[in-house]
């Protein structure tokens, strides 16, 4: 490269000046660094300029001192300035999102228990609308056993204790035309386990007992009321305690409650 | 190089290195834009407004671009000229484009508490041609482009540079003179 007609070009000059692209900037440092005469040349128009510039200048009063004085104070003051613009609203910001997300998750806690108490109460609905029907469907029967019990065919006998038991009673509703016993065992004390009561329609003389069936199921059912079929023509009622799944003639020593049908 | 060092210092934030670039440039500085405002105590407040502009800015520069000076010249014209279009027209209705530093002179002559070396500056331009103060003042001190320049003096670009070329020889043979 013709170093020489490089810097009469004039372009050292502008390079001075600071109106040359970034490109030209680039490749006239290049070449300062690689061919000295240009590094001096950059440095002698450099200073004519300060010459100039120089001589133009009113003199600088300031001191550098009282420059850093100044940019120390703005430097504080955009510091302030910063302290005061944004802590206040970014803390108010971050106070609003801590609390909402503290609400919400609390609304979602909420929310669940919610959730599982109405559950809870469905399942209470369920259970009392069952008592409910189970109640009404036994006030049902207890209306059904009482207008059977009000019949005008019934016939009403008294079973009175006997040795083996005194205080025991019983009673017994006979529908006649039915030909339907009811037997109000609510009197007889529990049959021990793997013992059974067996009603008997008895004829007096001679005395002939005829089975009429079992009071099955006794300690679980809860009015003690069962309906035996008794097409017979009895005179007494008994009531004795046979071994479980009954007997072909009642064991006498076992007589719980007996009475007599009135006549009518 | 120490040129060098104390600008890679002072891009470090180095306030030593700063020191000694305010030490080596602030009259230029205040001479660039004392050329534009033609004041002595606005230059000097822009001057150090300058400066602190400077110093907040110190890693933007890069040497790859230009020279320190160059870059710190830059900035000066700048803020000179944002303050005269901003304030100076209402008052004070000089005409800009036609006033060039020499001017200094001119208004000075009665002005004896002036600070401005006149002597020195006229001895400097004494035998500049008018077409070489007006190239000058452009391209350094008005910060125009050789298309702006060439427009504004009404020669052909390619004119632009070796005019400018032949301007600075003849500055830095007054200068050898002295």
């Amino acid at each position: 490269m013709d170093v020489e007609k490089y810097i009469t070009s004039g372009i050292l000059e502008l390079y001075i000046a600071g109106t040359l692209s970034d490109k030209e900037n680039l490749e006239i440092a290049n070449y300062a660094k690689e061919y000295p005469e240009i590094q001096k040349e950059i440095e002698a128009i450099e200073a004519s300029i300060l010459e100039l510039s120089r001589k133009a200048s009113p003199g600088y009063n300031y001191s550098f001192k009282s420059l850093m004085d100044r940019i120390n104070s703005e430097v504080k003051v955009i510091s302030i300035n910063e302290k005061r613009g944004y802590p206040l609203s970014s803390y108010i910001g971050l106070a609003a999102s801590v609390l909402l997300a503290i609400g919400i998750f609390w609304m979602y806690q909420q929310n669940q228990d919610l959730k599982s108490e109405i559950q809870v109460v469905e399942k209470e609905n369920i259970d009392l609308e069952q008592q409910i029907a189970d109640t009404d469907s036994s006030l049902e029967q207890t209306q059904d056993l009482l207008n059977t019990l009000r019949d005008k065919n019934i016939n009403v006998i008294t079973l009175g204790g006997q040795d083996i038991s005194p205080t025991s009673y019983a009673k017994a509703y006979w529908n006649k035309e039915d030909e339907k016993v009811f037997i109000d065992a609510k009197g007889l004390p529990e049959p021990p386990d793997g013992f059974v009561y067996q009603v008997w329609s008895l004829k007096l003389s001679p005395l002939t007992p005829t089975s009429m069936g079992l009071l099955e199921d006794f300690s679980t059912d809860e009015n003690k009321v069962f309906a035996l079929n008794n097409p017979n023509e009895s005179e007494a009622f008994g009531i004795t305690l046979e071994p479980a799944g009954g007997s072909e003639s009642p064991t006498l020593e076992q007589l719980y409650t007996l009475g007599v049908v009135s006549a009518s | 190089m120490q040129l060098d060092l104390l600008v890679d210092q002072f891009k470090k934030k180095d306030p030593s290195a700063f020191e000694k670039l305010y030490g080596m440039y602030s009259d230029n500085i205040c001479g660039v834009i004392n050329t534009i405002v033609k004041n002595d105590a606005l230059s000097q407040e822009i001057c150090q407004d300058v400066f602190i502009k400077i110093w907040n800015n110190c890693e933007s520069y890069n040497s790859s671009k230009g020279r320190f000076f160059t870059w710190i010249l830059n900035i000066a014209r700048n803020a000179a000229i944002d303050e005269i279009r901003s304030r100076s027209y209402k008052n004070d209705k000089k005409n800009l484009s036609a006033d060039y530093f020499v001017g200094i002179l001119q208004n000075r002559q009665e002005e004896e508490s002036s600070t401005v070396d006149t002597k020195g500056l006229r001895d400097l331009v004494k035998n500049l041609k008018e077409k070489c103060v007006q190239i000058i003042e452009l391209l350094y001190f008005r910060g125009y482009t050789q298309k702006d320049a060439a427009e504004e003096l009404e020669i052909p670009i390619g004119t632009v540079k070796t005019r400018n070329r032949s301007c600075i020889s003849q500055l830095r043979e007054n200068m050898e003179v002295k």
